[in-house]
């Protein structure tokens, strides 16, 4: 492998483990801040692919194109999805074990993967990437790199370090913090935990939709794809610790690494060296990389 | 009567009204539920798991899988096997990766214990499906078939429906027997105190890991025991048997029926495939039967949101709700 090659791997790789890290931070997060396991989250990713699938010509239609227009309505449907499916479904969870959260957001994933075959149907579509964003970019003498690849490594950034700053300097995220370490502490402190939990709920559902639309262009859409990226992401949770946003970094960093170059090296062994790692870190530390609390 | 035979009277009764079923059903029925039987099977090993010992497996699967593929590589030349060297040799496959799994899972707990078994699985799951081990993704088929002799005498061919039928029929008796037995021995009241506090049973002077490791084995060899009985079924075998909607599914069965409870399995079992098959049937629902994973989804979150104890738990619901009225 010469060193044009290996840039190109490790572009993937960055690529792939910072969309990972969109996704699983508001797995991250809802678990952290709610204390509530998502099987579901995987199925915002889909929501959000398809979305920008489905929006596409509705936007063009109405609202004169334009891909940040998808976007940005993509974003809009998905906080009034995130803060109705709290409202009405999530809020029922809290009081219960976390068995029964697994299963009635299994049956959730059941319903969308339903409504989506009746909304859209079962055919894998491609979906159209804006035309300034697909070129490519000259990488040595031979190689040449998409652009829209480095679009979303551009955006998935951009939203970490939104979120480190919302989290670490604002006053939402010290009440989010505040009420993942103790729910009472923090409502009897004046913070109105109803609230916070549906805005940290509609903010994890955006992240995993923006996921999904930024990365519709590259990968298509197709049924089932949230199962395969949820399993993945909850490596992602479990390696970083669970409810901590810059374990989730690192350790998305980590598994688009070891897919990207395990696919390049042991091609037949490629899905199970991610596990592999996971249970060796798990060992190592059973209760992952960045334990909260 | 005392509560115990009641029980047990209870239990006779529902053996024989499955024993007596195919004279009533036709083959489609027949086949329906000695499929059901071999799900209660593997939701029963998953039981003692979850439900006796309270360690929450997402990978259960994986045994199940490795039992249904170890019978179908053991039966790729057209001469039978004997049906015992095959059904013992799966149980052993599975209880064998059990062991390092179960030695290594069970160093975690709680939300990691889940993820953890969850990997384990998914190992499995891309062993056979990556690699040309038993064809990739496409699956397998068995070309023989296992044979039940005793002493050189064939009485019938397993694989047919009828014979099918009892022979999982007598193996989910036993091993419900087996399971109610080691769950009233001295090693099931170790179980059952590591369910309800660990710290405790580790002060009273218990060594709780290999009681757990031993658990997670059996469990294993009996989720093994039902891909066996699943794999000759079906005649094939692929890799989805392996991945995490199977955990998921089987998991879903025990709390459909009620944890902590063996009947509870058995019963969600029933409920989970039937439940299934009714939301299918175009008789019922039409045109709609083909959206019936949609109902599925609101059927569970209904089940979990009014029955928390499962369907084990909802006579005792009632009878409280009738005290309350009158």
């Amino acid at each position: 492998m010469n060193a044009t090659t290996f840039l190109v791997q490790c572009l993937n790789a960055v690529q792939y483990g910072l969309l990972l890290f969109l996704v699983a931070s508001g797995l991250t997060l809802i678990f952290g801040a709610m204390n509530i396991i998502n099987l579901a989250h995987g199925s915002f990713y889909m929501v959000g692919a398809y979305m920008a699938y489905a929006l596409a010509p509705w936007v063009g239609l109405y609202l004169g194109g334009g891909f940040f227009t998808t976007l940005l309505v993509g974003l809009l449907l998905s906080i009034a999805l995130g803060y109705l499916l709290e409202w009405a479904f999530f809020s029922l969870l809290y009081e219960r074990e976390h068995l029964q959260q697994v299963l009635m957001t299994y049956g959730l994933i059941l319903i969308f993967e339903e409504l989506r075959s009746i909304l859209v149907g079962d055919d894998v579509h491609g979906v159209q990437m804006p035309d300034w964003l697909a070129g490519t970019i000259p990488l040595g003498s031979l190689m040449t790199y998409p652009v829209y690849r480095l679009f979303i490594s551009a955006v998935c950034l951009l939203v970490a370090l939104g979120m480190y700053l919302v989290l670490s300097r604002t006053r939402l995220g010290m009440a989010v913090r505040a009420g993942s370490v103790n729910r009472e502490m923090t409502q009897s402190l004046g913070v109105n935990i109803d609230l916070l939990y549906r805005v940290v709920f509609a903010a994890g559902v955006a992240l995993a939709v923006l996921a999904g639309m930024i990365a519709a262009p590259v990968s298509s859409v197709y049924p089932g794809m949230g199962n395969q990226v949820l399993i993945i992401c909850f490596v992602v949770v479990v390696i970083g610790g669970i409810g901590s946003v810059r374990g989730a970094f690192v350790a998305a960093l980590l598994v688009g690494l070891v897919d990207t170059f395990g696919k390049v090296f042991f091609q037949e062994a490629a899905g199970v060296l991610v596990y592999l790692m996971m249970a060796a870190i798990l060992l190592w530390k059973p209760e992952g990389l960045f334990r909260q609390g | 009567m005392p509560i115990f035979a009641r029980q047990g009277f209870a239990a006779l009764l529902v053996v024989a009204v499955l024993a007596a079923f195919p004279l009533v059903g036709g083959k489609y029925e027949i086949d329906l539920i000695a499929k059901i039987l071999v799900l209660a099977i593997f939701a029963l090993s998953l039981e003692l798991l979850v439900g006796q010992t309270g360690l929450v497996s997402f990978g259960h699967a994986a045994f199940f899988g490795l039992g249904a593929y170890t019978t179908a590589l053991l039966l790729q030349d057209p001469d039978p096997r004997s049906f015992w060297l095959v059904l013992i040799t799966a149980m052993l496959v599975a209880g064998l990766y059990a062991l390092p799994v179960a030695a290594l899972s069970l160093r975690t707990r709680g939300v990691y214990f889940i993820m953890v078994t969850l990997a384990f699985a998914q190992l499995v799951y891309y062993v056979f499906h990556d690699t040309k081990i038993a064809k990739g993704s496409d699956g397998i088929y068995l070309t023989g078939v296992p044979e039940l002799s005793f002493a050189g005498w064939i009485p019938f061919d397993v694989t047919k429906s009828l014979p099918f039928y009892y022979v999982v029929l007598g193996l989910l008796c036993l091993v419900y027997a087996f399971l109610t037995t080691l769950g009233q021995s001295r090693f099931g009241r170790a179980l059952a105190g590591i369910r309800l506090n660990e710290q405790r049973m580790r002060a009273a002077g218990f060594a709780t890991y290999p009681y757990k490791i031993a658990a997670f084995v059996i469990a294993a060899m009996l989720a093994g025991l039902a891909g066996f009985l699943k794999a000759t079924k079906d005649g094939y075998v692929n890799p989805e048997m392996l991945a995490w909607h199977e955990s998921g599914a089987v998991l879903l069965m025990i709390i459909l029926g009620g944890l902590g409870k063996l009947r509870g399995a058995v019963i969600g079992a029933f409920a989970f495939v039937l439940l299934q098959e009714l939301f299918k049937s175009d008789a019922v629902f039409g045109e709609f039967a083909k959206r019936w994973q949609l109902l599925l989804g609101f059927t569970i979150i209904a089940c979990v949101l009014l029955l928390p104890h499962g369907l084990v738990g909802l006579p005792a619901r009632l009878r409280r709700r009738e005290r309350e009225n009158g």
